[in-house]
């Protein structure tokens, strides 16, 4: 069988010292935001936690953690992971059919949660 | 390296099929389809800890080792972290979760006064009377609390002695009202000397069971019981893939010591590692989110 670990791509890794220098800025430049915004998420929780926080002023708050955690989420699979670099049919056999399946369970699992608490506490559990 | 991806991929080099469906490497692909498998399994979980939330009523060589060892370190650190979080979680508070003499159930916010000490009044098998016990204090006192050992000021300790307990005074000190009782309802807030004199009725009460200090898979000082299972399940789970990530590193990090991969060619083993590394980061991202923030 032939090898398939040896391609032909790895010869040519030694990339020119200003094309790492790039890579490495971008590396830092994604760490720096990613801290900041786990910083300022870290600084809302403190100030305006859940356990002190009520209606829709939480309600934003919660969906605006959501957002950042999506946001980061992003920045990790492509930039850390690669996959922002590689073709675009791997994206998307790696992004599309997750996304769907975890949408839909989200949906699914969640819609469900409400119905069986308005269940219970319309007939009691 | 992230490069790379773009070129082509050499005639010799290619699949056993002929062709690199994504001109990636069939190493590469593997890892990505495990962590997509990964993935799916806490996405699972996490959205099962959300149902039980909604159901309730409410590339040179140097380089490369010099980035595995600064990244070992920090897996360690996260690992020691997460041990401390455990540590303070199943320990829990130094008030506990209450239940009030009316049936209500409430956690309490504010400022411990420390214990000082014991002074012992009747004698036990180990104590003398007149012994001034300054050791384990905190300890003694939670397990005397939960066990309904205190009566009226006096502890009886494990060796039974009797003793009594110097303390400064709290501060700040509210209740919140978790669960429904005759007199109070879930969201009341007590505050003041009252509601410290309510809390201390109970501990001086010398019955068992009505304080919880902490969280297991048995009792849960913060919240319904199913969440303290989730949380341990969960980030359980996660600090055993970040621990099998430090183990990953620390062999990748001998194997480009060794020159392994200058020897193969090419470093893509350390790209791979980096791919399930930076997925338990990603994993972290959202049990942050979901267990901490939300």
């Amino acid at each position: 069988m032939e090898r398939d670990d040896i391609i032909e791509y790895s010869l040519d890794a030694h990339h020119s010292e200003e094309a790492g220098k790039a890579i490495r800025k971008k590396i830092l430049n994604v760490t720096i935001l990613l801290t900041l915004i786990t910083v300022i998420e870290v600084i809302v929780g403190a100030k305006w936690g859940r356990a002190t926080t009520t209606g829709t002023t939480w309600q934003m708050i919660k969906y605006g953690y959501i957002v950042l955690t999506l946001v980061k989420a992003a920045y990790i699979v492509l930039v850390f992971m690669h996959l922002g670099d590689e073709k675009k049919s791997l994206k998307y056999v790696v992004l599309v059919p997750y996304i769907l399946f975890i949408l839909y369970l989200i949906f699914i699992a969640l819609m469900e949660a409400l119905a069986v608490g308005n269940a219970w506490s319309t007939y009691g559990g | 390296m992230a490069v790379h991806a773009t070129q082509q991929i050499d005639n010799s080099a290619l699949w056993g099929g002929k062709v690199s469906p994504f001109s990636t490497s069939y190493g590469k692909l593997m890892m990505w389809f495990f962590l997509v498998s990964d993935a799916l399994t806490f996405g699972g979980l996490l959205i099962a800890y959300g149902y039980t939330r909604h159901d309730a009523q409410d590339a040179c060589k140097r380089g490369v080792v010099r980035w595995m060892i600064a990244t070992i370190i920090g897996g360690f650190f996260f690992v020691g972290s997460q041990a401390w979080e455990w540590y303070h979680f199943i320990h829990g508070s130094e008030f506990g979760k209450v239940e009030l003499v009316d049936g209500s159930q409430a956690i309490v916010r504010g400022h411990f006064g420390e214990i000082e000490n014991f002074k012992v009044t009747v004698a036990g098998k180990h104590h003398k009377k007149g012994d001034v016990i300054t050791e384990d204090l905190m300890h003694q006192y939670q397990h005397a609390v939960v066990a309904g050992n205190i009566e009226n000021g006096v502890i009886t300790l494990h060796d039974g002695s009797k003793a009594t307990i110097t303390k400064a005074a709290d501060s700040h000190f509210e209740m919140i009202i978790k669960k429904d009782g005759k007199k109070h309802k879930v969201g009341d807030k007590l505050e003041g000397d009252k509601a410290c004199k309510q809390y201390y009725e109970v501990i001086n009460s010398g019955v068992a069971n009505k304080v919880i200090y902490g969280a297991n898979l048995k009792q849960n000082e913060y919240g319904p019981q199913q969440y303290a299972q989730f949380f341990f399940f969960i980030t359980g789970f996660h600090g055993f893939h970040v621990f099998s990530g430090v183990v990953i590193n620390i062999i990748i990090c001998l194997g480009a010591v060794a020159g392994t991969y200058h020897k193969r060619g090419h470093y893509e083993m350390v790209e791979k590692t980096g791919l399930y590394w930076h997925f338990v980061d990603l994993v972290w991202v959202f049990v942050f989110t979901f267990f901490y923030l939300v």
